[in-house]
């Protein structure tokens, strides 16, 4: 399929599914405490992750938003001291159940962290690393199959194509948090959690991500933390507004950015605070 | 005054000079410090430096010319007819003189040579006292001036950061030159013993038997130097060693990196780096009377007939010797391994030991293989756990379970002998250890070499 194809279908077929979220909660976090040894850093939180929709969440630093985005697939298990009460579900099914398996959790929800983190490794393979682990192609053809396709919905395709064997790292910061994003989209995630994906690019790179956003909208649930306040009104249909530890105000991003409840939240998106 | 004084003295007057610099730096700032292009303590330093390397520079010329003209002397106060006699013979005699001079005990004393003792002590009396006044008096120029010449603006913080600089290239060339100098000793004798043994008898015979006599200067056999049967001992030992140690110390690394608790690592990390620091020699009682043994019982239970003293006995305590080498290395570069690489796979759904070995170990092995060639070089170059495990008999056999022995063990065998020390017997130890240099340096370029082309470089 060659880029000037993708173009085109992405133009004129528009997946069914897009024109109205189809308002079920995806994931659902009920009365969620998490604790860092005896400290605890978040305290009953309540929120649905909608399906096929933009949930940003915002706050000070240190109130907890990565903590609760490294919850939802369970990110956190890898830190010996940190506990987690509470129900967190994805499509109903809790997913700190002990029948849950965290491997396959991980792989139905994604992640992109921070700072872009690639695989010292060729491009082609930092794509090809997650379908390979879960077996999802039958042979190299699929698997080219799933490093283009991958790429193409990331918006790398066209600058890459020619240098897949070139190594990631040799990316530009930009490139590289695309990149991560097509891997996590090469293992086919219901679900992409997104950790300040834009706080280490420079302002042209944050709006291919943003644009990038909004097209993977279409068949992903995100959920983002970002510190910039534009962003999330640009790129989210939910807003949670976060603040030491609590879950303050969670709404529609209009709502929330024209007519806050709380007199924190307003405080915060008018740079009162934060 | 006795070179140690000297020293002693020369620390001294540093001492002083900083004091001096320090103050003067002060005086001339007129009590604001803040006037000083730098810290009054720079003055200083660069003071007691400027008075400490002149004077120990004389030091160390004078010592090194000192003894080559002193010699001299002796010589010209030699009567005609021992002038006559052979170089060597000279030599002896000069020798004697000079233990005579500081009352050494020397046989075959004649009056002459207490003459000339004499002599020699009041010039070396002489020549001492003339460096000590040296020495000091350029000292006391070169940082008086210093001193002399501060005012506000002087750089003395640059100066200080210009001396340090030398001194630091000068001691990463001593190294350097260490190194050569020992490489270039070791490649002269091996030219020597080169020059009455031919090089295939060295490089392509299997037979090792170098004969205990002075059968070379005869004009006899000088025995046969195959270097292969010690060569191919050495390469199984280690070989054999880092089949034991590679496997375990690179899972161990990765238990301890990867798994084990931060308590259980903190104490198992300093357990299994004790392994290195046991004396070999245990290692080879421990080859001795543990391992050997029981190897030689577990063979007699299935019919086979296998010696206490072995490849396999040296090789498998070899291994367990060179464990810590591997897994500590290896252990620090893969918690060095960036945490967003291992979230990375981790959130792509990877399993713990898929992250480790599709993208840890990549990333770490640079590392990894560094220390898995200290590890080799270690075993190439052990030699007590072989004589005691393996034996000293040069051996070429394929069975891993017979006796062997190494290039090591034969240096010291050759180099401790009863013989002199030009003869083939002696100088062949050069030959073999400059071998093994060659062999060991070739493995360790080859090995950076495929490092480089296949390491995975995250930033
Ligand atoms: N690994 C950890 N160990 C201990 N405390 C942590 C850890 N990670 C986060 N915390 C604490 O949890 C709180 C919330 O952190 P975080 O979720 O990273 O905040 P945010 O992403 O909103 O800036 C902070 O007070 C932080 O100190
Ligand atoms: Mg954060």
């Amino acid at each position: 399929m060659s880029a000037v194809e993708t173009n085109i279908q992405s133009e004129t077929v528009v997946p069914p599914q897009t024109a109205t979220p189809s308002n079920v909660a995806k994931m659902r976090g009920r009365d969620v405490c998490v604790f860092y040894g005896e400290k605890q850093a978040l305290f009953d939180v309540n929120i649905d992750i909608m399906e096929r929709e933009v949930t940003a969440l915002i706050g000070p630093s240190g109130c907890g938003k990565s903590t609760f985005l490294r919850c939802l697939n369970r990110m956190n298990d890898v830190v010996d001291i940190c506990r987690v009460t509470g129900d967190i579900t994805l499509d109903s099914q809790d997913i700190y159940d002990r029948a849950v398996d965290v491997v396959h959790l991980r792989a139905r929800v994604g992640m992109v962290f921070q700072k872009p983190n690639p695989f010292p490794k060729s491009i082609y393979e930092n794509i090809a690393y997650g379908p390979r682990i879960h077996g999802l192609t039958r042979n190299k053809a699929e698997l080219d199959e799933i490093v283009e396709t991958s790429l193409q919905k990331a918006g790398l395709w066209k600058e890459v194509k020619d240098r897949l064997d070139s190594p990631g790292t040799g990316l530009s910061g930009g490139q590289q948090q695309r990149l991560c994003i097509a891997r996590a989209i090469a293992v086919a995630p219901e679900v992409i959690l997104m950790d300040e994906p834009c706080s280490a690019l420079d302002p042209i790179a944050t709006a291919k991500i943003e644009d990038l956003i909004h097209e993977l909208r279409e068949n992903y649930t995100i959920a983002i933390v970002t510190h910039s306040m534009q962003q999330a009104a640009r790129v989210s249909q939910k807003t949670a507004f976060f603040h030491l530890g609590n879950l303050v105000e969670y709404g529609e991003t209009e709502q929330i950015f024209t007519n806050p409840k709380d007199e924190r939240t307003q405080g915060y998106i008018t740079g009162r605070f934060g | 005054m006795s070179v140690s004084m000297l020293l002693a003295v020369v620390l001294i007057c540093a001492a002083v000079f900083y004091v001096l610099g320090n103050r003067r730096a002060i005086g001339v700032s007129g009590g604001d410090s803040r006037q000083l292009h730098s810290r009054p303590n720079y003055y200083g330093i660069l003071a007691a430096l400027w008075f400490a390397i002149p004077a120990i520079a004389v030091i160390v010329v004078w010592q090194v010319l000192q003894g080559h003209f002193l010699e001299g002397g002796i010589v010209d106060s030699l009567p005609p007819d021992v002038l006559e006699r052979s170089a060597d013979q000279v030599r002896l005699v000069v020798a004697t003189i000079k233990s005579l001079a500081f009352g050494g005990i020397a046989s075959g004393v004649e009056p002459y040579m207490l003459e000339s003792a004499a002599g020699y002590r009041s010039a070396h009396g002489f020549s001492q006292t003339l460096m000590s006044i040296m020495s000091l008096a350029l000292g006391l120029l070169v940082a008086g001036t210093t001193v002399a010449r501060i005012t506000p603006q002087t750089r003395a913080r640059n100066g200080v950061e210009r001396i340090v600089k030398a001194m630091l290239i000068a001691c990463a060339s001593l190294a350097i030159l260490t190194t050569a100098g020992i490489v270039l000793s070791m490649l002269f004798e091996t030219i020597n013993f080169f020059k009455t043994v031919p090089l295939s008898n060295f490089f392509f015979s299997t037979e090792w038997d170098p004969r205990f006599s002075s059968a070379g200067r005869d004009g006899g056999d000088t025995g046969q130097f195959g270097m292969i049967p010690l060569m191919v001992g050495t390469m199984y030992v280690a070989f054999v060693a880092m089949l034991v140690a590679v496997p375990i110390g690179l899972l161990a690394a990765m238990y301890l990196a990867e798994y084990a608790t931060p308590k259980f690592r903190a104490t198992a990390k300093p357990m299994l780096e004790i392994l290195a620091g046991i004396p070999t020699v245990v290692y080879g009682f421990f080859a001795l009377v543990t391992v050997g043994p029981f190897l030689r019982d577990t063979g007699d239970i299935m019919g086979l007939d296998i010696d206490a003293r072995s490849v396999m006995t040296a090789g498998i305590v070899m291994g367990i010797m060179i464990i810590p080498f591997i897994s500590s290395l290896s252990d620090d570069v893969i918690t060095q391994v960036p945490r967003s690489l291992r979230e990375g796979s981790l959130g792509l759904g990877a399993t713990k030991s898929e992250t480790i070995r599709k993208v840890i170990f990549p990333a770490a092995l640079p590392g990894i293989v560094g220390s898995i060639l200290l590890a080799a070089s270690r075993a190439i170059g052990e030699t007590m756990i072989v004589v005691m495990a393996a034996g000293v008999a040069a051996n070429l056999s394929g069975n891993p379970f017979e006796p062997m022995t190494t290039v090591t063990v034969k240096i010291v065998n050759q180099l401790t002998g009863d013989n002199e020390f030009t003869s083939p017997q002696t100088l062949v130890a050069f030959a073999l250890g400059m071998t093994l240099f060659v062999i060991t340096l070739g493995l360790n370029i080859f090995a950076l070499h495929i490092v480089r082309k296949y390491r995975e470089q995250y930033d």
